[in-house]
C-alpha cells in the first residue's frame, strides 16, 4: 500500500515536469520568516487539492536569487525587491503579492520590572546607536515615569545574520528617527547593518537566547520567538502617539492604516512601519509571494495563481494561530482581484 | 621496496620469471594499480587548487576594490559597501592560538593517565568518552554553549578573573562580562579539539617501545622522570602533530564560535569582549547577502581564511620538524 503511495508520488513528479496538463507538484523558495506559515499553508492547500508545494526556506536573499533564475515557481522574501533587481530578472516583470503580516517586539531582560517598558522609535534608536547606554538615563526614566528603572548598563543584542526580522527593525528606526538615517551618518536599513553597539547573536533563537539569559539586555525578535521564550515586551509609541502591544489585531491594524494611503496602482512593495491609526503597532510589515507577471509555464503559473487565491481565503483564517496577523479583509480581496494581472495565454 | 620483498619470494623455491617481474612492478595489473594511486594522489591537490582559484576568482571584485585595505581595516558596513577583515583574521587567530593553549595540557594530561597511571579497566571507557567528544555536532556544542557554558562564564569564571585575581585592571581582562567573548569561543574550542589531541598523543605515547621506560626505570629513575626524560621526549613530534590537527579544526570551526563569540567587527585587546571569525562571518551573511560586492567580500574572507590555515600550519609544521631534529641529534 505505501509502495503504492510513493509511486504514485513519483509519478506525480514526472507528470509535473512534462508540459500541459495540470501540474501537481510546485516549487518555491525564499524567506524563512513566514516559513511556518507557509508550510501550514502548502500542507492544508495539498490536502485540499492534491498539488504539492515544495518550499524551501533559504533566506529571502537566495528566494529572490533563484526566483530571478527562473529556477523557482515563485519566490518569497521579507523585504521588497530593488528596481535594481527587478530589472535583472529572466522572465521580465515581477509582481508583489503581500501574503501576511509579521512584527517584530522588542525584548528585554530586566528582572525588577513588571509593568511592560514603554517605548518611543527615537528612544529606540538612542539605544541601538549607543547613545542612551545606562537604564535609568533620564530620557528612558521620562517614558515611564510609573517605573522606577535600574541603575544598570544596557547590552544590545542584535542579528548577527542577515534578515528580514533586520530589514524591518531598522526601517522602522529610520523611519523614526533622524540620527538613524545613512545622511545622519547612522547604520540605515538593510538585513544587515553595521551596528555600532552590541553583540551579534545568530537567528532569532540567539538573540532571544541571549535576551532571556542576560539582566540588563534588549533586543529584537519576531513575535512568535518572544511568546514561546517568555520574554519581556515593550510597548511601543505609534504614529497616533499610543502605546501598543504587538498582537495579531494591531498588527493588521497597522496595514489598514497603511491602506488609505496606497494608490489604486501600488505595486505593494511598501512599508507600513509607523503605519497611521490610533491601534496600528508600529513595528510591523508585509511579506510577499513574488511571481512573474508573464509565467514562463502557463500551466504552472496558473497553479500558483490558483493558490494565491485559495491563500487570501481560506489561507488567512489559519496565520493568527501561528502569531501572524491576516490581512485586512479589504486588502485581501483587493489582492484576489489583482491576481487578473497574471498573464496565462501569451506563454506556450 | 624490492630489496626486501625479494628474499621473501625466495623460499617459495623456482620463482618462474613473471612473478619477479610483477614484483618489480611491469605487469599490467601493477601498472592500473599505480595509475590509479597516482591519479588518487594528484586528484587532492587538483581539487584544492581549483577550490583556490575559485575562490579567489569569486572574491576578485573586493580584492580588487579594497586592496590591502581589506586586510587591515575594521568596518564593516553593508549599506555603505565598506568592507575590512582586520577583527575577523584576529579572532579566528587568537580565538585558536587560545584554544590550543586551553586544551593541549588538559589532553597531554588525559593521554598520559590514559597510558602511563590509568588501571587496565579505566583505559577503555574513558578514551571512548573522549572520543566521543569529537562525535558530538558542533550546533549541539553551541546550544550548550549558550546554556550552560555562557551563565557559568558570566557568574563565575569572569568576575573571579576580573575580580579576585585582580586580573581586571590588565587589558586582557577589562570590559563588562557578557558571557558572549573571545574567551567563551576559545573555550568552547578547546573542548571541541581536546579529543583530536588527546587522542594522537594517546596513540604515540602508546607506541614508545617498552625498552625506553625500562632503561629509565632501570637507571633508578621516578615514575614522573621516566615519563618527562624518557617516554615524553620520545613522542614529542607525534604529540605536536596533533596539536597541529587540532590547530587545523579550530581555524574552521564554525557554527559553535558564531553561536558564542559574539560577532562584532571589532578588535579588542580584553577577552570579555566580543570578537568575530572569518568562518562565522560568512556563515552569518551569505545567505541573506544579494550585492555582489558583500558576497564577493565574503569570498574574499574565505581566501583570507584559505591563506591564513595555510601559514599558521605552515609555521606549526615548522616547529614540529624543528623539534624532531632536534630530539634526533
Amino acid at each position: 500500500m505505501r509502495q503504492h503511495a510513493l509511486s504514485l508520488m513519483f509519478l506525480g513528479v514526472t507528470v509535473a515536469s512534462c508540459d500541459g496538463g495540470r501540474p501537481s507538484v510546485l516549487n518555491g523558495a525564499g524567506a524563512t520568516f513566514p516559513y511556518p506559515i507557509y508550510s501550514k499553508w502548502f500542507l492544508d492547500y495539498a490536502d485540499a487539492t492534491g498539488v504539492r508545494i515544495n518550499y524551501q526556506s533559504i533566506g529571502s536573499g537566495g528566494g529572490i536569487k533563484q526566483f530571478s533564475d527562473g529556477v523557482v515557481d515563485f519566490g518569497a522574501t521579507d523585504g521588497p525587491m530593488s528596481d535594481e533587481e527587478m530589472a535583472r530578472t529572466k522572465y521580465g516583470e515581477v509582481l508583489h503579492f503581500p501574503t501576511v503580516l509579521g512584527a517584530d517586539v522588542v525584548v528585554y531582560n530586566l528582572p525588577s520590572i513588571d509593568t511592560p517598558l514603554r517605548l518611543t522609535g527615537q528612544a529606540l534608536a538612542e539605544i541601538f546607536l549607543g547613545r542612551i547606554r545606562r537604564w535609568n538615563d533620564p530620557r528612558l526614566a521620562a517614558l515611564n515615569p510609573a517605573l522606577s528603572m535600574p541603575d544598570e548598563d544596557i547590552l544590545v543584542v542584535h542579528r548577527s545574520d542577515g534578515s528580514g526580522t533586520t530589514y524591518i527593525f531598522t526601517d522602522y528606526l529610520n523611519t523614526a528617527s533622524s540620527a538613524w538615517t545613512i545622511a545622519a551618518g547612522g547604520p540605515g536599513r538593510g538585513k544587515e547593518v553595521a551596528w555600532p553597539v552590541g553583540i551579534g547573536g545568530k537567528g532569532n533563537e540567539g538573540v532571544s537566547g541571549q535576551v532571556k539569559q542576560t539582566p540588563g539586555s534588549i533586543g529584537y525578535v519576531e513575535l512568535a520567538y518572544a511568546k514561546q521564550n517568555n520574554l519581556q515586551v515593550a510597548h511601543i509609541r505609534n504614529a497616533a502617539g499610543e502605546y501598543v502591544e504587538a498582537a495579531a489585531a494591531s498588527i493588521t491594524a497597522a496595514a489598514e492604516g497603511a491602506i488609505d494611503a496606497m494608490g489604486a496602482d501600488t505595486d505593494y512593495r511598501i512599508s507600513i512601519v509607523n503605519a497611521p491609526g490610533a491601534s496600528s503597532y508600529p513595528i510591523a510589515s508585509f511579506t510577499w509571494i513574488l511571481v512573474y507577471r508573464t509565467p514562463p509555464d502557463a500551466a504552472r503559473g496558473r497553479v500558483v495563481q490558483d493558490f494565491l487565491r485559495w491563500m487570501y481565503s481560506t489561507g488567512q483564517q489559519s496565520a493568527a494561530a501561528l502569531d501572524y496577523a491576516p490581512l485586512p479583509p479589504a486588502l485581501a480581496q483587493r489582492l484576489t482581484d489583482r491576481l487578473a494581472q497574471i498573464q496565462l495565454t501569451g506563454s506556450q | 621496496m624490492t630489496p626486501d620483498a625479494a628474499p621473501l619470494a625466495e623460499p617459495a623455491g623456482e620463482t618462474p620469471p613473471a612473478s619477479v617481474s610483477a614484483l618489480q612492478g611491469t605487469s599490467i595489473g601493477d601498472r592500473i594499480y599505480r595509475a590509479l594511486t597516482v591519479a588518487f594522489a594528484v586528484f587532492i591537490p587538483i581539487l584544492l587548487a581549483l577550490i583556490a582559484f575559485e575562490v579567489v576568482a569569486a572574491a576578485w571584485p573586493a580584492l580588487q576594490r579594497f586592496g590591502f585595505g581589506f586586510l587591515t581595516t575594521s568596518s564593516w558596513d553593508p549599506q555603505r559597501e565598506l568592507f575590512g577583515a582586520a577583527p575577523m583574521i584576529y579572532g579566528t587567530v587568537v580565538s585558536s592560538v587560545l584554544a590550543l593553549l586551553l586544551a593541549t595540557p588538559l589532553a597531554l594530561g588525559v593521554a598520559l593517565f590514559l597510558t602511563e597511571f590509568s588501571p587496565r579497566w579505566l583505559r577503555q571507557p574513558v578514551s571512548f568518552l573522549v572520543d566521543l567528544l569529537a562525535a558530538i555536532p558542533s550546533v549541539v556544542y553551541g546550544l550548550w554553549g549558550i546554556f550552560v557554558l555562557l551563565p557559568i562564564l558570566r557568574e563565575s569564571v569572569m568576575p573571579f578573573l576580573a575580580n579576585t585575581l585582580g586580573l581586571g585592571n590588565t587589558p586582557f581582562f577589562a570590559g563588562p562580562a557578557y558571557g558572549n567573548s573571545m574567551l567563551a569561543a576559545s573555550v568552547i574550542l578547546a573542548i571541541m579539539i581536546l579529543p583530536y589531541i588527546s587522542a594522537v598523543s594517546r596513540e604515540v605515547l602508546m607506541a614508545v617501545p617498552r625498552s625506553q621506560r625500562e632503561a629509565a626505570l632501570a637507571m633508578g629513575a621516578t615514575k614522573w622522570e621516566m615519563i618527562r626524560d624518557a617516554v615524553v621526549p620520545y613522542a614529542r613530534s607525534g604529540i605536536l602533530g596533533g596539536v597541529i590537527l587540532g590547530l587545523g579544526r579550530a581555524l574552521g570551526e564554525t557554527m559553535a564560535v558564531t553561536m558564542l563569540i559574539g560577532n562584532r567587527h571589532e578588535i579588542s585587546a580584553s577577552l570579555f569582549a566580543p570578537g568575530y571569525t572569518l568562518a562565522s562571518v560568512i556563515a552569518n551573511e551569505f545567505a541573506e547577502a544579494t550585492n555582489e560586492i558583500h558576497t564577493s567580500a565574503l569570498m574574499a574572507c574565505g581566501a583570507v581564511l584559505l591563506v591564513v590555515t595555510l601559514v599558521v600550519n605552515s609555521i606549526a609544521r615548522w616547529l614540529v620538524w624543528s623539534v624532531a631534529r632536534e630530539s634526533t641529534r
